[in-house]
């Protein structure tokens, strides 16, 4: 089976976030790039399914030229293939990346029988290009999946919720979102890695449309403001914080 | 970002300390542990870093320990710190191994092993292939030739050893004041008072700047300067491998240095960790470090560069198959690692000399760590430490060593050779040509071959001078062997035999000079150097300038100019450093005055039986000997010029240094050029004057046979009575003329230079001195000896090696053998003490 | 005008939060209702202020497609100026849907939402660690509220419409509509209580040290009634399952108390207990960054102060 795994370039952030002057990016002057931990799931996914089943793996990325260094980085763990619409580095709304990215996958010589993106962008949060790219696709779509089985033509998805796990078959060509969570995601060997470096990555430049949502500007939060009240040092301060819970009706 | 510490010890930061220590790292707090063993108590560590791991080097320091290097302080540092680390329990001794892939390699190994024998390391040793295989059972044995195996390497805890110290710190009275950001300094007259932070301000009488990377920033803030870069190293650990599966946490195997590739392999735990200097040199700003809050790991773990390290994983998977071509082995970190790196590899240790009071401990390394604290705690509470560590002097670099430019330029071109094969004579390429003579055009005329010293390009010898080697024929030593002629050219022996036989002028602009004056200036003089400076006016003194405790600090001349004017003249190498020394001598009364005279005045040389001859053609005044004696100095005319001529010389012959205002040098270079063209006068470079001329007079060298473990007796210059006065050292010294000297310096020939190979060979320094049946010799004071300093002696026909021995060796006719490449070599003492081997009466220098 | 918010029976609290959140946009409010599950009780809705409960039926079990074909219609019968969901898993992935069918721009996770042309918004990026202010240049609105921007409020005694209006409806569904749809509910994998419900919750981070170390946080979390927690530095090394983790890529958390032990307060880790009414760190460094956001503090071994805590516990229970 052939499997497509969607990721995106971002930054490895630390404890504190700082703005280009612009205000329209996290300043990375310090920061290397990664992707979500969602969609490090989504591609270890996709090696296991080929692994098990035959077939071919591949990564796309929408993202700036440097983003060729995520799709090496899924290449090095054991992606065969990788797809880059490499863009201008501008801030494509959700319909915009859905459309790009729904228009790369039909004009694939071979279509994916399982589309995988992670259940959210770690920086934008959208919450719905895979959705968009499915329904373009005409595809089914199931999200926020943290259990994949491949049985017969069906993929068996579960979905964590609150008080247990919803369970979906969805008989493939089909999108899955997933999360972290969904398997452990392996580390790039030394020979990985090198074989990465000498993979080709399929290049394609869409065209950018007006955003309909359009990223106006970013600002940093406010902090809490709070002062932590100090209940004590070490053990001693264990009736201190009975007394917290007691006022909270918990003792 | 608030925390509730912070609000609870705003109010617990002592107002008033004796030391405050900036940086948490390996450096702060082994300084804040030996300050508190040596009763210092009253000592605040902050850090703007949590801890116990504030974000500095130390967190992400690859810990481990090769204790063998050729820099003896750098050695001795190690050592120190290897002992500290085993007492404080958190060093395993894995054993260390460096590989060699070329033949190239494997003589350095022999070189390495001479060095590990004059540093006192044992056991180390030469092994095969086959027995590194053994050793390390997962290395490709067929990439190497063979390896250096040093049992005692190992790796270290760093960020544990740390903090046991401390802990025992905190418990002799030191305040710990994590997440504490330096704000500013207070200064008043040049001299810290104290340090502003975000936590309120103490006042201190000494402020130590310990921050790894950040110390140049920190200087810069109050107006000093830390010449170091941060620079990235990259590093990788790889795991879980199979054959490691049992290793849960442990060492079990040698850590392996590819020597010849800048990199090495250790395994930790069931995991390989993988680092490099291979790859292109990636320097920084201090101001470029993330702060704690933006790093994504942290400031000092940056986001690692794959395509530089690229080319680093194929070495490492060829080395090593079994563990790095192992499919199931995952990269599971790679950082770019920021180290910080100077002009010259060594670290910056000291007062600085802009602001009295802020000292620097910095540029130093996990290896050299506990060491350099207690080093640092010595020189802030004795005024000087067990271990010398006058190369690591922040105070030795000139202003212009001291641009961001420079030290990156140094830094780079250093970076490179981590692991290299690094001639001792080695010139740097980058950054030449800062400081030009005012003979330099001249000197290019000639065909100067030009090797720099801080900054200044000096000529080692003059391709003009090439056809005196026909002249001097068979008196020259042709160097067969390639390592020994690198760096070397046979003119400077024919430079010196015609200095011998005629004259030379060598340009010695590079001198450091300073001029002391005022009301107080004699008594300031008279207190740092050990012999009698209250001489007449004209008079020239060599002397010493001693430590406390009677060793050697300096080396060097002043000419009293005036009642109350004395000019210091020293070795450009050291020059910044005894000005500091002299500066930090004089009185608060504004009495004296100390003026940096270095860019002012340049020197030429002129020596040789013809030079009085040259003199008297160009002056008028009387230069004979009854008319300008030995060891006097006054201003003549030479032509227009108005000439300091000093006589006194470090080539023992006859002449004068001459001095004139920089301006006027290439004219005073003419008139004596011209004047001594009937004369046959040559120029001559710095391998005469540094090498040749002195060591067949047998003087020594600062820096060589003169350092602060050797005391004046040792070295054979107690020559006279001690002055009544008091100076620094003076009762060391006393002290030191009433005991047997442990080590006599000793000056040794050697009586036969074939190698096995049938190929004559010549010691370049720093190989062990040995007993004829080849066991290492130690005197009373445990120290080893080696060769100081070893040249060539033209005019006795004999390489020359001098060497501290002790007192049951150092007997004229004395054979003993000396390890070179791996072979020993019979020599004899030819000298013990300091009666020259050429002219022993001294004759020429006082006709 | 009307404003269509989507109730995501699931979580009743967000829920509210979306209602009073579309509130104050002002016009008329219109519940969507998926479900025969979901219709029980709508006149709970009146509270929020909702005048009219849109009850889309032969929907159930919950079918993401189909859900959205619901809202489609209502969109298409009603013409609000804005629908507003839920910033649950439901509540975006509906929303994702509907915005996909009648191909218009959404946003999700918003904090603010003002109407306009375009209208301008705020929402939430990094998983709370920035915001983006942003113009949405479509028609209806489609945006999803996210969790805990704005405190679920009733509208004043008296002004509350008297009944909801209950329109039932039965979208005409498509086989596609359908083909994504729960075909199973099964338990949860872990017992006991769940992250998501817990009213406290007793985390771990890094400075537990061990597997073996989460022993005092389950003691301290089983005395509370409540569930066991870490950080994603105890998932990596591969001592409590993913289900346990709480933080931007784990599980997002709304309990009365959030326990943190040995966690240092990394942004990732704080985007998941943002829910949390009332925050307790415990941490040998006192200028850890997670005591910034924390509420009580206490400082020193956890592996001391927990099995203390407990202790203590017991012997206000027992007195």
């Amino acid at each position: 089976m052939n499997v497509l795994v969607c990721v995106k370039r971002v930054p490895l952030t630390g404890g504190k976030i700082v703005l280009t002057e612009d205000e329209r990016a996290i300043s990375t002057r310090h920061l290397g790039f990664t992707i979500s931990p969602h969609e490090e799931c989504g591609a270890e996914e996709a090696i296991r399914l080929v692994e098990a089943y035959g077939g071919t793996s591949t990564v796309l990325t929408l993202g700036p030229p440097e983003a060729e260094e995520q799709l090496r980085d899924m290449m090095a763990i054991g992606v065969d293939r990788a797809i880059h619409l490499v863009s201008d580095g501008g801030e494509w709304d959700p319909q915009a990346t859905a459309a790009a990215i729904a228009a790369a996958i039909r004009a694939q010589p071979a279509s994916p029988d399982l589309i995988l993106f992670g259940n959210e962008s770690a920086d934008a949060g959208n919450y719905q290009v895979a959705i968009r790219v499915a329904h373009a696709l005409g595809l089914p779509c199931v999200t926020g999946v943290k259990g994949l089985s491949v049985e017969g033509g069906a993929v068996r998805c579960e979905q964590e919720v609150p008080g247990g796990r919803d369970l979906y078959e969805v008989p493939m060509p089909a999108v899955v979102t997933v999360k972290e969570g969904l398997n452990l995601p392996r580390y790039p060997s030394v020979p990985g890695r090198l074989r990465a470096k000498r993979k080709p990555v399929e290049a394609l430049s869409p065209e950018r449309p007006d955003p309909l949502l359009e990223m106006v500007r970013l600002v940093l939060p406010p902090g809490s403001g709070k002062r932590a009240e100090v209940l004590g040092r070490g053990p001693e301060a264990a009736p201190a914080v009975v007394g917290v819970l007691r006022e909270l009706g918990l003792v | 970002m608030g925390s509730v510490a912070t609000a609870e010890s705003s109010r617990q930061l002592p107002s008033s300390q004796r030391v405050v220590i900036i940086g948490a790292g390996i450096v702060g707090n082994s300084l804040a542990y030996h300050l508190t063993k040596l009763g210092v108590g009253d000592v605040t560590l902050l850090d703007k870093g949590p801890l116990p791991n504030p974000g500095g080097s130390t967190g992400h320091a690859s810990n481990f320990i090769f204790p063998v290097d050729h820099s003896k302080e750098m050695t001795s540092l190690t050592l120190e710190s290897l002992r500290q680390y085993q007492e404080l329990g958190v060093f395993i001794e894995s054993g260390g191994i460096e590989i060699a892939r070329t033949e190239e390699r494997m003589q350095e190994f022999a070189r390495r092993l001479a060095s590990a024998r004059s540093w006192g390391i044992e056991p180390v040793s030469l092994i095969t292939p086959g027995e590194v295989k053994e050793l390390v059972p997962f290395i490709n044995e067929q990439l190497i030739l063979g390896g250096f195996y040093t049992p005692g390497a190992g790796v270290v805890d760093s960020l544990r050893a740390a903090t046991i110290m401390r802990e025992r710190a905190a418990e002799a009275g030191l305040t710990i004041a994590a997440n504490t950001e330096v704000l500013g300094f207070e200064l008043e007259n040049g001299r810290v008072r104290g340090v502003r932070t975000t936590r309120g301000e103490i006042a201190a009488e000494q402020v130590v700047i310990a921050c790894g990377a950040w110390s140049p920033r920190l200087a810069a803030m109050a107006g000093a300067s830390i010449p170091l870069t941060p620079m990235v190293h990259q590093m990788i650990d790889i795991g879980p491998a199979p054959r490691f599966a049992d290793a849960q946490g442990m060492i079990e195997y040698p850590i392996v240095r590819d020597m010849d590739t800048n990199m090495y392999e250790r395994q930790e735990g069931t995991g390989l960790e993988i680092g490099s200097y291979a790859h292109r040199p990636i320097t920084l700003d201090a101001d470029e470090i993330p702060s704690i809050e933006e790093a994504a790991l942290t400031p000092t773990e940056l986001p690692f560069t794959q395509d530089d390290f690229d080319p680093q994983m194929e070495i490492a998977l060829e080395l090593m198959p079994e563990i790095v071509a192992d499919e199931s082995v995952g990269v599971k970190y790679a950082i770019n690692g920021v180290l910080s790196v100077t002009l010259d590899g060594m670290p910056l240790i000291g007062e600085t000399p802009e602001v009295r009071g802020l000292w620097s401990a910095a540029a130093i390394w996990i290896k050299e760590g506990p060491g350099a604290g207690k080093t640092v705690a010595e020189l802030m509470v004795h005024g000087e430490a067990e271990i010398d560590v006058y190369e690591s002097n922040v105070a030795r670099a000139y202003p212009c060593q001291r641009t961001a430019s420079h030290i990156k330029a140094r830094a780079s071109e250093g970076f490179n050779k981590m692991y290299g094969i690094v001639h001792p004579s080695e010139q740097w390429e980058s950054d030449r040509r800062v400081r030009l003579s005012p003979f330099h055009e001249r000197e290019r005329e000639l065909g100067a071959v030009f090797f720099e010293t801080v900054g200044w390009e000096r000529p080692q010898w003059y391709e003009s001078n090439a056809p005196l080697l026909e002249e001097y024929g068979e008196r020259i030593n042709r160097r067969e062997a390639e390592w020994e002629s690198r760096w070397w050219s046979p003119i400077i022996n024919a430079e010196h035999l015609a200095m011998r036989d005629r004259a030379a002028i060598v340009d010695l602009t590079a001198f450091a000079v300073f001029d002391i004056t005022g009301p107080g200036a004699l008594d300031a003089v008279q207190r740092t150097a050990m012999r009698q400076m209250d001489v007449a006016v004209g008079r020239v003194v060599y002397t010493p300038i001693l430590t406390p405790s009677g060793g050697f600090k300096a080396d060097l001349t002043i000419m009293r100019l005036a009642d109350s004017v004395f000019r210091v003249v020293t070795g450009g190498a050291y020059g910044m450093s005894d000005l500091k020394w002299f500066a930090d001598q004089l009185p608060d009364d504004g009495s004296v005055q100390l003026h940096d005279q270095t860019s002012a005045w340049c020197t030429l040389g002129l020596w040789g039986p013809r030079a009085r001859d040259i003199l008297a053609a160009v002056t008028g005044e009387d230069v004979s000997n009854e008319g300008f004696p030995f060891a006097r100095c006054r201003t003549i005319e030479v032509g227009p010029l108005s000439v300091l001529a000093s006589r006194i010389s470090y080539v023992g012959d006859l002449g004068w240094e001459l001095y004139v205002p920089i301006e006027q040098g290439a004219r005073l270079w003419d008139i004596v050029a011209e004047a001594g063209r009937e004369h046959g006068v040559v120029p001559a470079g710095i391998g005469v004057y540094g090498t040749t001329g002195r060591l067949e007079k047998c003087y020594r060298a600062y820096g060589a046979e003169l350092e602060g473990e050797f005391n004046v007796v040792e070295a054979g210059m107690a020559w006279g009575k001690v002055k009544d006065e008091d100076f620094i050292g003076k009762e060391a010294h006393v002290r030191h003329r009433e005991e047997d000297p442990a080590a006599i310096m000793c000056t040794l020939t050697v009586d036969d230079h074939t190698s096995s190979a049938g190929v004559k060979r010549y010691m370049l320094g720093g190989e062990p001195v040995l007993t004829p049946d080849a066991a290492a010799i130690t005197d009373a004071k445990g120290r080893r000896s080696y060769v100081t300093s070893a040249g060539a002696g033209p005019s006795v026909g004999k390489h020359i090696l001098m060497t501290y021995l002790p007192p049951e060796h150092a007997v004229q006719g004395e054979q003993l053998v000396v390890e070179y490449m791996g072979e020993r070599y019979p020599v004899t003492v030819a000298v013990a003490g300091s009666t020259p081997l050429f002219d022993p009466e001294n004759t020429r220098v006082r006709s | 005008m009307s404003t269509l918010v989507f109730i995501d029976r699931a979580d009743a609290e967000l829920s509210a939060q979306a209602l009073t959140f579309a509130r104050g946009l002002g016009d008329e409010l219109h519940a969507a209702l998926m479900g025969e599950a979901a219709a029980s009780a709508p006149d709970d809705l009146a509270a929020y202020g909702v005048s009219v409960a849109h009850i889309a039926e032969g929907v159930d079990p919950y079918a993401p497609a189909a859900w959205a074909q619901a809202i489609v219609e209502l969109v298409e019968r009603t013409a609000p100026a804005a629908v507003v969901g839920p910033g649950t898993d439901r509540g975006n992935e509906v929303l994702a849907h509907v915005a996909a069918r009648i191909d218009q721009p959404m946003a999700a996770n918003c904090v603010s939402l003002t109407p306009g042309d375009p209208a301008t918004l705020t929402r939430v990026r990094w998983g709370g660690s920035l915001l983006e202010e942003a113009r949405l240049h479509g028609a209806p609105m489609l945006v999803t509220v996210a969790p805990h921007a704005v405190t679920a409020e009733t509208v004043a005694p008296g002004s509350a419409p008297a009944t909801v209006s209950a329109s039932p409806f039965t979208p005409a569904l498509s086989d596609a509509d359908l083909v994504v749809q729960v075909s199973e509910r099964a338990g949860a994998l872990a017992a006991g209580v769940s992250l998501t419900d817990a009213e406290v919750v007793v985390s771990g981070g890094r400075g537990v040290g061990s597997a073996a170390g989460f022993e005092v946080i389950e003691e301290l979390a089983g005395l509370l009634g409540g569930a066991v927690g870490c950080s994603r530095a105890v998932t990596s090394a591969g001592w409590r399952p993913h289900t346990d983790q709480v933080g931007q890529t784990g599980t997002k958390i709304s309990p009365e108390i959030y326990i943190a032990c040995g966690i240092s307060g990394a942004t990732q880790h704080m985007a998941g207990c943002k829910g949390a009414k009332k925050l307790l760190a415990i941490n040998p460094d006192g200028e850890a960054s997670i005591f910034a956001s924390a509420d009580y503090a206490v400082i020193g071994d956890l592996h001391e102060i927990v099995p203390a805590i407990s202790a203590e516990i017991r012997k206000a229970r027992s007195g």
